[in-house]
């Protein structure tokens, strides 16, 4: 009996061990699942928000219209149908509160009883109209048509140049400015991070004594634990108002904040990673260098960094990983403007910013949520792509060693 | 072909290498520099923030005064709440990966997905927690919502250092106990755990520092904007520190009057923070071996 | 005159004595080995001669050491300078992650020589030294990990030859090598005694007898005895290097 017993736990440990073990690839797995579940979905959905329709006079050749021109229209960019049905008549444009333009309020009805009828007259007697309204508005047996939106796609979402996903009446989704605006940011972090993050690595692997680096090695990881709201509430009390008045700007709120404040937070990653790595270059190389006359900083430059080469790069790549994935701390200090930006002195927004500013107010299941999931797959893709390539270069640098 | 002048060419090295180095060591001290005037300019703001007050009682007057208990307690719950999912289990995981799975596909496979949960930026697991927790399996804004998470950040780096313990135990340990006719297990738990215990701790210790600083994956899983009392059940919302200071000094009804709690705010994260990195440390210190973070 | 010369020299790492009252003189043009056991100090004291101990914290040595009749500790010695005199091949073949080429040209260009043309000559004159251009020839701009561990060794010593050191230590050249690669480095350390001052320290007596024209032996820290290697080897003054040299310990 108890042999049995004690076989019988050790398998059962072993199994609750495995489960475990399993966890994170099962999470990984999820992730992957609902994310792109719902952000892929994103491209099955028209550009209306659901629940509104877009009409015109049933002589009206159109019978679709691609989300674009639909907000091209409504910001009077396109004035004539030449693009949508080749001819050449302007466009009426009608808003559901332009209703009161053509009805009396005892007409329309106390409760819009009486709005449905109102708004099938008109867009019967204009043949040129073009009405956007809300779907339960839409009489029985209206006299326009109702046009077709195009589905999103996907040239119209990477490539687009506007990120507006509540406009009216159409979303546009585009983004552009907000890829940009991430890899700007970063950009900008790892140029500040590269050189200071580096140098300290250098310092603390091949100069400072073994006193100074057991100092400043916890104060390195102290930097890395700090929470990244704390970082952002620093930028925006420091560094927004300094770059306001050093630049003279009307908001202080820009791409640099952001680049200032991700390459602080890059650093640890930069400055362990590359640390490890030259700390790693044999003992015997630095020695052969020395014993041929080199100096200490020729050794450095000649032997050590090229020998650590590839954990410096990993370090560098992870630290732009870590700069493009960060949230709080650039919602906090870019300013967030959806726009392509020009310099980095003008707001700036990226992905994560986006999805964290925007998730809150986005209606569970609509357009606008399914977009948002959309940036984070994009995200999701990119840090999985960067972790990969380095695990490839510190991968394919273990063979060469060996 | 003239061959470099032995003393010009000694010289210029020397003044080559020590210009490089001056750079060096003065950008070295520029990030430490960094670092203390973040965390003086905030001690030094925030101090005056801090009292008993300020840490036990409810914020007041659209919380430009009174205190950050609720937040305190919030946080305090989504940390028990993620280390209760996080730590069992990835201790269970580590204990797996390194002392029953061999080298193989299967370890292989757990290795990289750990890698990649780890490398997931902290907004994505909010998107994921907000759609699996709070919408599908309906748990709705709440401290479940938030803990498990929170939870799900936590596993790679607790998975990570609980290896790192484990490793540093010596092979003879496990060698010697095993040829005594103790099981895997009966080696495991009775010899190489207590071993490694206090290099798990240590992981523990930084894994609670991390997660009580996190705000991303809070923002729409649990967090509260206002929410003056205590919750009740986990299913109810909290407010949390990290998401307290951004909405205070963000989207507060009043920024400017605000600023003091903000300051008090961030100083009591960083002093959280400090102090775990100050016990992990001691510890490191106390019983010798290393558990790296990263 | 003597090449090396050193004179109640004693050296410490942190508290711990690694030598005591070494007295040595070393003619130039001979080869000349260090044995004894593993921890006597073989290995501290070949460093000294090209200051290498200087890179380990913690050490303190007094006594002096000599190098053309100049004490190369005094101060104002240039430790660049002195290195370049004093070439230094190692136990395990190491070299730079760089090609074949730039491994060899590597001490002439950190000692500022630029001339293209001076180091590609240079560098075949070195690399023909070791016996080695015949393999190398056509991958030059190779890397150097891509050779054999024997092959690595004598580009290390070419390495080493390249900027026309005076003195050679070796640390066990060939202990991570092939009886062949060992033979040809064996042959080649006796090609390079007509111009080089070779030091040599090696765990094997037979390479010991073979290679070098005096020996010493150390045990413990302390030189116990010194003498023309026939000597040494078929007639010791002292017990404990019969002992050490028939295998009888260590
Ligand atoms: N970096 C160091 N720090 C402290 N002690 C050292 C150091 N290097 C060597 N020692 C000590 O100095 C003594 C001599 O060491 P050394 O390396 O010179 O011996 P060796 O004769 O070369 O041995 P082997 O044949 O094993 O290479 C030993 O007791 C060793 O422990
Ligand atoms: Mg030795």
């Amino acid at each position: 009996m108890k042999p049995f017993y004690k076989k019988f736990s050790e398998k059962f440990i072993e199994g609750l061990l495995m489960l475990s073990g399993t966890v994170t690839s099962l999470a990984v797995v999820l992730i992957v699942f609902f994310l792109f579940k719902e952000g892929v979905s994103v491209f099955n959905q028209e550009a209306v928000e659901e629940g509104y329709v877009v009409a015109v006079n049933k002589k009206n050749s159109a019978d679709h219209i691609s989300s674009e021109d639909l907000k091209n229209i409504y910001d009077q960019k396109i004035t004539h149908w030449t693009p949508i049905n080749g001819k050449p008549d302007s466009i009426v444009l009608f808003r559901l509160e332009d209703i009161s333009n053509f009805y009396s309020d005892e007409q329309i009805g106390e409760n819009f009883e009486g709005l449905p009828t109102c708004l099938s007259s008109v867009v019967d007697s204009l043949p040129d109209i073009i009405a956007f309204f809300p779907e339960r508005y839409l009489a029985k047996n209206f006299k326009g048509k109702v046009l077709q939106v195009d589905k999103i796609k996907m040239s119209e979402f990477f490539g687009g140049k506007e990120w507006f996903p509540t406009a009216q009446p159409s979303a546009q989704l585009g983004v552009m400015p907000l890829i940009l605006g991430t890899l700007w940011v970063s950009l900008g972090a790892i140029l500040l991070a590269l050189p200071l993050g580096l140098a300290a690595a250098v310092y603390m692997s091949e100069i400072a004594n073994e006193k100074v680096r057991r100092v400043m090695k916890p104060l390195i990881e102290l930097l890395a634990g700090i929470p990244s709201v704390v970082y952002g509430f620093f930028g925006l009390v420091i560094i927004v108002p300094l770059i306001q008045k050093t630049f003279q700007l009307p908001v202080g709120e820009t791409g640099l904040a952001g680049s200032i404040i991700l390459g602080i937070m890059a650093l640890p990653t930069i400055i362990t990673i590359s640390e490890d790595a030259m700390r790693n270059t044999p003992r015997a190389m630095k020695e052969a260098s020395l014993a041929l006359g080199a100096s200490k900083w020729q050794t450095i430059y000649k032997v050590v960094v090229p020998y650590s080469i590839s954990g410096i790069t990993a370090g560098a790549i992870l630290g732009i990983g870590r700069a493009i994935g960060e949230t709080m701390a650039v919602l906090m200090v870019t300013g967030n403007a959806a726009v392509i930006p020009h310099s980095i002195l003008q707001p700036v927004r990226t992905i994560p910013a986006t999805i964290a500013a925007e998730l809150g107010e986005a209606p569970a299941g609509g357009l606008h949520y399914k977009a948002l999931f959309a940036l984070g797959c994009i995200l999701f893709l990119i840090t999985l792509f960067i972790n990969l390539t380095v695990e490839f270069i510190t991968g394919r640098n273990k063979h060469q060693k060996h | 072909m003239q061959l470099p002048d032995e003393h010009k060419l000694a010289s210029s090295k020397k003044r080559k290498q020590a210009i490089a180095f001056w750079i060096f060591r003065i950008f070295s001290y520029a990030i430490i520099a960094i670092l203390f005037s973040i965390l003086s300019f905030i001690t030094y703001k925030g101090f005056s923030a801090i009292s008993w007050g300020f840490i036990t009682q409810m914020p007041e007057e659209g919380m430009t005064k009174g205190g950050i208990f609720p937040a305190i307690i919030g946080t305090l719950y989504l940390v028990c709440g993620s280390m209760l999912f996080a730590f069992p289990i990835g201790v269970l995981a580590a204990i797996y990966m390194n002392e029953y799975v061999k080298d193989g596909i299967i370890k292989k496979i757990i290795k990289q997905m750990t890698n990649n949960l780890a490398g997931i930026p902290s907004i994505v697991f909010g998107l994921f927690g907000m759609s699996l927790f709070v919408n599908k399996l309906g748990f709705g804004d709440s401290i479940i919502a938030g803990s498990l998470t929170l939870g799900l950040l936590a596993l790679p780096v607790v998975i990570r250092t609980t290896e790192e313990a484990l490793k540093a135990v010596d092979d003879t340990f496990r060698q010697a106990s095993l040829g005594l006719g103790a099981s895997k297990w009966q080696t495991t738990s009775k010899v190489v755990i207590p071993i490694a215990f206090p290099n798990i701790i240590t992981g523990l210790i930084l894994s609670i520092g991390r997660v009580s600083g996190e705000t991303a994956p809070i923002l729409f899983t649990v967090a509260a904007y206002f929410l003056p009392k205590l919750p009740t059940s986990i299913f109810d919302q909290v407010m949390a520190l990290p998401y307290h200071l951004y909405v205070i000094s963000t989207s507060g009804t009043n920024i400017e009057e605000s600023r003091p709690v903000a300051y008090g705010t961030a100083l009591v994260l960083i002093l959280i923070v400090l102090f775990a990195n100050l016990l992990a440390n001691a510890l490191r210190k106390y019983f010798g071996k290393k558990v790296k973070m990263n | 005159m003597n090449k090396i010369e050193s004179r109640n020299v004693d050296f410490f790492y942190g508290s711990s004595q690694a030598l005591k009252n070494i007295n040595i003189a070393i003619k130039p043009n001979t080869v000349t080995a260090l044995i004894g056991p593993s921890g006597c100090g073989k290995s501290t004291y070949l460093r000294l001669f090209n200051r290498m101990n200087d890179l380990i914290d913690n050490t303190r040595i007094s006594g002096t050491v000599m190098i053309d009749d100049q004490d190369i500790y005094a101060k104002g010695v240039n430790v660049d300078s002195l290195r370049k005199k004093v070439g230094m091949v190692f136990q395990k073949p190491n070299p730079f992650p760089k090609t074949i080429f730039e491994n060899v040209a590597y001490g002439l260009r950190v000692n500022g020589i630029t001339d293209k043309k001076f180091i590609t000559e240079r560098v075949e004159t070195s690399i023909k030294q070791v016996a080695l251009w015949d393999e190398v020839k056509d991958k030059l701009k190779k890397s150097a990990f891509e050779l054999s561990g024997g092959q690595q060794q004598r580009l290390c010593i070419a390495r080493a030859l390249a900027i026309q050191p005076s003195i050679i230590l070796m640390d066990e050249p060939t202990s991570a090598l092939d009886p062949i690669s060992t033979a040809k480095i064996e042959a080649l350390i006796y090609e390079l005694k007509k111009e080089y001052t070779i030091v040599i320290v090696t765990h094997n007596m037979q390479q010991a007898g073979r290679v070098s024209d005096t020996t010493a032996f150390f045990y413990m820290g302390e030189l116990i005895e010194y003498d023309n290697t026939k000597t040494l080897f078929t007639n010791p003054k002292i017990e404990r290097t019969q002992n050490y040299i028939t295998g009888r310990f260590g």
